[in-house]
């Protein structure tokens, strides 16, 4: 019986057991410093980089601040090339290089691709922005979004619209709605459609104009518009486009009471307002902003704005940034980076220092943060400003606007 | 009125078009290659006039001369350099070279410019003119005005220039033109000089109405195709027909029926002629 065990290299064995045992007190103690690895995904490169290289800047100032505030850990950068597809490939290739965590991905066709990935390998998924209404109807467990649904952005739009007119005192009949043909659009458009009549707004939607995301000219879609001769110009627009339809506006002389977004990217954006200058003026959007009343709102805008100052801090910049701090939270609380744990911690999420408006940072039982009310945000002498709510605005909304010819 | 300013706008928008694929027409009809980089150099044009407009505040008008005389040489040397090594290659090889220099173009602007949209900012780019009722917007009518100059231009020196001719001899017939003592070489050369030429000057016409990013050069490359299979590969008048046709059927069918539809209608439009006229409207069967 060579194999057996003698008395000695029994109590050799013993002593060597029990050093291990004692020692794995302490690694349990230092784990949570250790940094955990989040996959990051965003739309940089392709027709969405724009907005996605926005959004990177704000991950990007995260590896900054966030450690200051005791929070360990680590972000793989990964580029959706603005593709579904490639936002599918790139966090499975995300998820092999050891990401325990995944965070994006921008847009509502990337998210949900990114998400099912999530859910197949049973890594959590904190969504950042991406507003399908399904991502969190599916009965996933490892999904979390930190972004208002299409349903709520709309319901909490347009809900704005009333706010606006009755400040003002000045309601519109009729209405153009345009909008991108993308998942996004698609929703919000279902959203508008299915919300107006509940929401009990004056005006009717007379026309409405879908055209392609990537479109590179916008003429006949304005001219569509300008011929339905309504009061009022509805939006659902990304960026490169809101550029394009209202540059089309001015030289068509389309004038009407305003142009309002009930909740979409594009017209509050740098881009935006540096190409068209004094015609970016009032263009208005009713969607989620940087909370003025809170404390950690102004220190994250200072800090954006000490790193780029040329840049706007707008949304997406700010729940950028809260979706990684989400990870980062539920990471330090679970004191672990396994899957159950990290799942757990986020269920119980509850973050009060926020940037956006809003209260806590919570989650409900599909995964979804249901504070996230919408601002009126404005463009008011080259910046987004809050108009309403009263309580949080910084400027009196104005409405109608001034006609082209009008702006100084 | 209004359907006059739809067709008005799609037409004066189609006469860019027709510059642009005038230059893949040319190319084609002379040297039989398919330049699969036609997209990718036009937006390196865009980038050109961005560029100069940029650092020295020049008009991308005023730019364009310069513009072309650079794409011209570019164009000649892409040629002279590597495109005639494979002109005796099978049609896939040469594909695959032409799709290698377009990447290679994407990839290069993307690292110099960003994957940003960029564009010129003018002082009448907001202008438009009415006459009669018709809304002519100032930077269209001024873009198609340059489409139409870089068109007549382009016809005058095939018809009267020395080296013209001897470009349409060689289209005609190679091995005659080479029996004669003309220099193949070159004159393929000159012949891709102007076909990039075409694209330098509607770059610059294109950049007052788009905006510019290192992606959308896919696109032009296939909208330059449509065109010109609708006019007839290697024909000039074909090329400006296929652009104010797929200019004027986008407009209109994007405003009677569907923006979101306009692509397909082109589309359809490409389908119907190659079922009826395989060669093209203005093409030799």
């Amino acid at each position: 019986m060579k194999d057996r065990l003698n008395r000695r290299q029994f109590g050799l064995g013993a002593a060597a057991a029990g050093a291990v045992l004692a020692a794995a007190a302490p690694i349990r103690a230092v784990r949570a410093a250790t940094p955990i690895k989040i996959g990051s995904l965003l739309p940089r490169s392709g027709f969405q980089a724009l907005i996605g290289q926005g959004c990177q800047r704000s991950i990007e100032l995260t590896k900054k601040m966030l450690p200051e505030m005791g929070y360990a850990f680590e972000v793989i950068d990964a580029d959706t090339e603005s593709k579904p597809d490639v936002a599918r490939t790139q966090a499975e290739k995300l998820i092999r290089e050891g990401a325990q965590i995944l965070v994006g991905a921008f847009d509502s066709g990337q998210t949900l691709a990114v998400a099912q990935v999530a859910e197949q390998n049973g890594v959590p998924h904190v969504i950042n922005i991406g507003s399908e209404p399904s991502i969190t109807e599916q009965g996933f467990k490892y999904v979390f979004r930190n972004f208002p649904t299409s349903i709520m952005l709309g319901t909490n739009g347009l809900s704005r619209f009333n706010d606006l007119f009755k400040a003002t005192g000045a309601t519109p009949k009729t209405a153009v709605l345009m909008h991108v043909n993308d998942t996004f659009g698609q929703s919000m458009l279902k959203g508008i459609n299915a919300l107006m009549p509940k929401i009990g707004l004056p005006f009717q939607i007379v026309e409405t104009i879908s055209y392609d995301p990537q479109a590179k000219d916008l003429s006949i879609e304005v001219a569509k518009a300008k011929a339905a001769k309504a009061d009022l110009h509805m939006v659902v627009t990304r960026l490169n486009d809101a550029i394009l339809m209202v540059r089309e506006m001015v030289k068509q002389k389309y004038e009407p009471m305003g142009i309002i977004s009930p909740g979409s990217p594009g017209m509050y954006q740098t881009q935006f307002l540096k190409v068209l200058g004094k015609y970016a003026e009032y263009a208005t959007t009713n969607i989620p902003w940087l909370d003025p009343r809170q404390q950690f709102a102004h220190t994250f805008e200072a800090a954006f704005k000490t790193a780029y100052p040329e840049e706007i801090c707008d949304l997406d910049a700010g729940f950028s940034f809260e979706g990684i701090l989400i990870c980062a939270d539920a990471y330090k609380r679970a004191g672990s980076a396994k899957p159950e744990a990290l799942v757990e911690a986020l269920k119980a999420t509850n973050i009060k220092d926020r940037i956006m408006i809003g209260g806590a940072i919570t989650f409900n039982e599909k995964g979804q943060n249901v504070n996230l009310p919408s601002g009126t945000v404005q463009n008011r002498n080259g910046k987004p400003t809050v108009v309403l709510p009263a309580e949080n605005a910084e400027l009196k909304p104005v409405f109608p606007v001034p006609g082209w010819s009008q702006r100084a | 009125m209004l359907y006059l300013n739809i067709i008005v706008a799609g037409l004066l928008t189609g006469a860019v078009y027709g510059l642009m694929a005038l230059g893949l027409s040319v190319i084609f009809g002379v040297i039989r290659v398919v330049n699969f980089a036609h997209g990718e150099m036009m937006v390196l044009a865009m980038y050109a006039a961005f560029m100069l407009n940029r650092k020295t505040g020049l008009d991308p008008l005023v730019a364009s001369p310069l513009v072309t005389a650079a794409l011209f040489l570019l164009g000649y040397a892409l040629q002279r350099g590597l495109i005639n090594r494979y002109i005796a290659r099978p049609d896939h090889e040469q594909f695959l070279l032409l799709l290698a220099v377009a990447t290679i173009i994407t990839a290069s602007l993307l690292m110099g410019f960003g994957p940003d949209a960029r564009n010129v900012q003018l002082d009448y780019a907001y202008d438009s003119y009415e006459i009669g009722g018709v809304l002519l917007d100032k930077v269209r009518v001024l873009a198609a005005l340059g489409a139409i100059g870089g068109v007549a231009a382009l016809w005058a020196f095939f018809r009267f220039a020395r080296t013209g001719k001897a470009i349409r001899a060689c289209a005609d017939n190679q091995v005659g033109a080479q029996v004669v003592g003309l220099d193949v070489k070159r004159l393929y050369a000159i012949t891709f000089g102007l076909g990039a030429a075409c694209v330098g000057a509607a770059g610059c016409l294109l950049l007052l109405l788009i905006d510019v990013q290192p992606y959308i050069a896919t696109d032009y490359t296939l909208l330059a195709f449509i065109i010109v299979i609708l006019g007839g590969l290697g024909s000039m008048p074909g090329a400006l027909l296929g652009g104010a046709l797929v200019g004027v059927t986008e407009a209109l069918s994007g405003f009677v029926v569907d923006p979101s539809l306009k692509s397909a209608f082109s589309f359809a439009l490409l389908i119907l002629v190659l079922l009826v006229r395989p060669q093209g409207l203005l093409g030799r069967a």
